[in-house]
């Protein structure tokens, strides 16, 4: 189905919310008010928004390291995810997981991974709820260029071949499995799409900085997931803007005109999607400024949220090793 | 009550549970064809040789209302699916604030004595005891094996249950159907009541400890005999209890000692001040030697505790 004006404003308000949030996450960061760890997922936000915008509420997907995007696209609140990072009370996780684990299980999220390739075969288990359930719900994996080159994806690709589940296995490649090229490592100059062909599913290269490419791409395997017809294999090629990782004194070897090439208004996949519809007449300068203004504010408030919500208690550490 | 054998007693509680619950379904790498007869393939589910996906996907299926068993055969093929175990089923519930619950059963069979060598004869299941975020059963005789099981089954948590390889063809009285008996996760059992020595003894030991216990009545030696069934949590209560009433004890396990669950309970003991008061002598384990397990018959008896060993060390802990 063609996107209409107003779902792409929404999708374009959902990659910019997904921006603001993690500059700021990388801002906080670094002032110390979030600990550990920090993956930014900025540059590849047209994935997780044009595949998230081809599912219904009750499917599932699972998350990565660097997740998120995924947690923002798939409806997840805010204030709870904020709350999560500033390692509070009132985070998802209620501050015992962090940005690698952030996730909305009752939006259908699985879980977010800081093992590459760890959340695969879980989200395969869904798809194979999904099929048991017969209700035509679908399960989507977010991988990795990375975990593209590990053992899971290829034993989850032949199974749910095999058993013809309820999948998509979207494989953001955004080239570089921390600093090492996937030209370097992984077969066929790091292009992954080629492995559908070895398990007889259907395999797509995308643009994965085009949300339109991405949307149709996740249409099509949505529905011939829905229908019974299999799993599917998209791998969106896009880049990551910021480092690994927001980890002080982190390396970055990539060229700095590589950089700064996929930063470029044409490859840039927000500004892509703000020229449409600006050539199309659907969206002004004023109208961007003012979502962009809107979106600020709400991770505004999404910090003031999470400086509210009390840290845990030392003794809430013991509580949920077990479900009661 | 009927006798049946361990093997029989761990099939009749799937397949019970399989007709209480149909969230519940079974993957293996091998149908098991009563459960495929009954049940069809859907539930009975012939997995390919992939037991760190079958094991992943155990996890996500849970996750989404589904009780899955997964069952590895052998303990020996699920190293293959350790980051499924330990960093995603063990903490999962944990990581994310228990936002869901993941109710799963691993099975996987434990010990040697069946001349196979080093890979297919280990008892590996204080590794998994390091791992807070699972349960471990670890049943001895028939009527615990399938009271545990279908505890296990309803449990909302990730269960493994390790089951003795040598105990599959061991008979013993199992109510039958219409009882669904449960036995509780985490309560031991006094197999064998006595005043001068507490044995504890895990799976395959456990029978073995009572035929010491029987050698050494003959000897005046009353020896009271606990077995843990569930290793995670364990029952420290009643080791404990047992401990305060006979001053001595004994660990007889078939995995080896070093880091083992021995290595827990006889620490469980010790560091309790008012059991280590009560102790007449230092505690004994009498495990595995440590080496991978051999194949040929005279290395592999060598290397295992048995009845004798168990008898032994007894004798020795009231001399000390």
């Amino acid at each position: 189905m063609p996107l209409g004006p107003n779902t792409l404003r929404e999708m374009l308000h959902t990659m910019q919310t997904i921006r603001r949030f993690e500059e700021r996450a990388s801002a906080d960061y670094h002032a110390g008010k979030i600990y550990g760890v920090v993956h930014c997922y900025i540059g590849e936000e047209a994935i997780a928004v044009g595949v998230c915008g081809a599912l219904r509420d009750g499917d599932q997907i699972i998350s990565t390291h660097r997740g998120h995007g995924h947690c923002i696209a798939k409806g997840a609140d805010l204030d709870r995810m904020m709350a999560e990072l500033y390692g509070r009370r009132d985070g998802y996780c209620k501050g015992k997981g962090g940005s690698m684990h952030i996730a909305d299980f009752e939006k259908g999220m699985l879980g977010a991974n800081g093992i590459v390739a760890g959340g695969i075969s879980i989200v395969t288990g869904a798809a194979l709820a999904a099929k048991l359930d017969g209700k035509g719900g679908v399960a989507v994996s977010f991988f990795g260029d990375g975990a593209s080159a590990a053992g899971p994806i290829h034993e989850c690709m032949n199974i749910a071949a095999a058993w013809k589940l309820p999948i998509i296995y979207v494989c953001e490649n955004n080239q570089y499995a921390a600093q090492t090229p996937a030209s370097t490592t992984i077969a066929r100059q790091g292009e992954i799409v080629h492995r559908a062909a070895g398990y007889g599913i259907p395999g797509v290269a995308i643009d994965g900085n085009d949300i339109f490419a991405v949307h149709a791409a996740a249409e099509e395997a949505v529905a011939r997931a829905r229908a019974g017809e299999g799993p599917t294999l998209i791998e969106a090629r896009t880049y990551r803007w910021r480092a690994h990782t927001e980890r002080a004194g982190q390396p970055d070897y990539r060229p700095k005109d590589e950089i700064e090439g996929w930063k470029s208004p044409d490859r840039d996949p927000i500004a892509r999607l703000v020229a449409h519809l600006k050539r199309d007449g659907h969206l002004t300068d004023a109208e961007f400024e003012a979502m962009d203004r809107q979106v600020l504010d709400a991770i505004e408030r999404s910090c003031a949220f999470a400086e509210k919500s009390p840290f845990p208690a030392p003794d809430d550490a013991l509580d949920d090793v077990f479900a009661a | 009550m009927r006798e049946i054998t361990y093997a029989q007693a761990g099939l009749e509680a799937i397949q019970e549970e399989m007709r209480r619950d149909p969230k519940v379904f079974y993957m293996c790498t091998d149908a098991i064809p009563p459960l495929a007869k009954e049940f069809g393939t859907e539930r009975m589910r012939a997995t390919p040789i992939a037991e760190s996906t079958m094991t992943g996907m155990a996890i996500g299926a849970a996750g989404s209302g589904y009780r899955p068993i997964c069952d590895w055969r052998q303990v020996t093929f699920c190293f293959v699916a350790m980051d499924q175990i330990v960093n995603q089923a063990a903490k999962i519930t944990y990581m994310f604030g228990g936002q869901q619950k993941f109710p799963i059963l691993y099975r996987a069979g434990v010990g040697g004595g069946g001349r196979l060598a080093a890979q297919h004869s280990q008892s590996p299941y204080s590794m998994f005891m390091n791992m807070s975020g699972l349960k471990i059963i670890l049943p001895s005789t028939p009527r615990d094996l399938k009271g545990l099981l279908k505890s296990a089954i309803r449990d909302n948590n990730p269960v493994i249950s390790f089951e003795g390889n040598r105990l599959l063809q061991t008979k013993g009285a199992v109510p039958d159907a219409e009882a669904d008996e449960l036995i509780p996760l985490g309560k031991a059992e006094v197999k064998r009541e006595g005043n001068d020595i507490t044995v504890v003894a895990l799976a395959w030991a456990v029978h073995e400890a009572l035929a010491a216990a029987e050698m050494l009545a003959k000897e005046g030696i009353s020896v009271e005999v606990i077995d843990p069934r569930t290793i995670a949590p364990l029952d420290a209560e009643t080791i404990k209890a047992s401990v305060m009433k006979t001053g001595r004890l004994l660990v007889a396990d078939e995995a080896g000692p070093v880091c083992g669950a021995s290595a827990e309970i006889a620490t469980l003991v010790s560091e309790d001040p008012a059991t280590f008061r009560k102790l007449k002598a230092p505690v004994k384990r009498v495990c595995a030697l440590f080496v991978p397990i051999p194949y040929s018959p005279g290395l592999e008896d060598h290397v295992f505790p048995n009845r004798t060993k168990i008898a032994d060390g007894i004798r020795a802990v009231m001399a000390a």
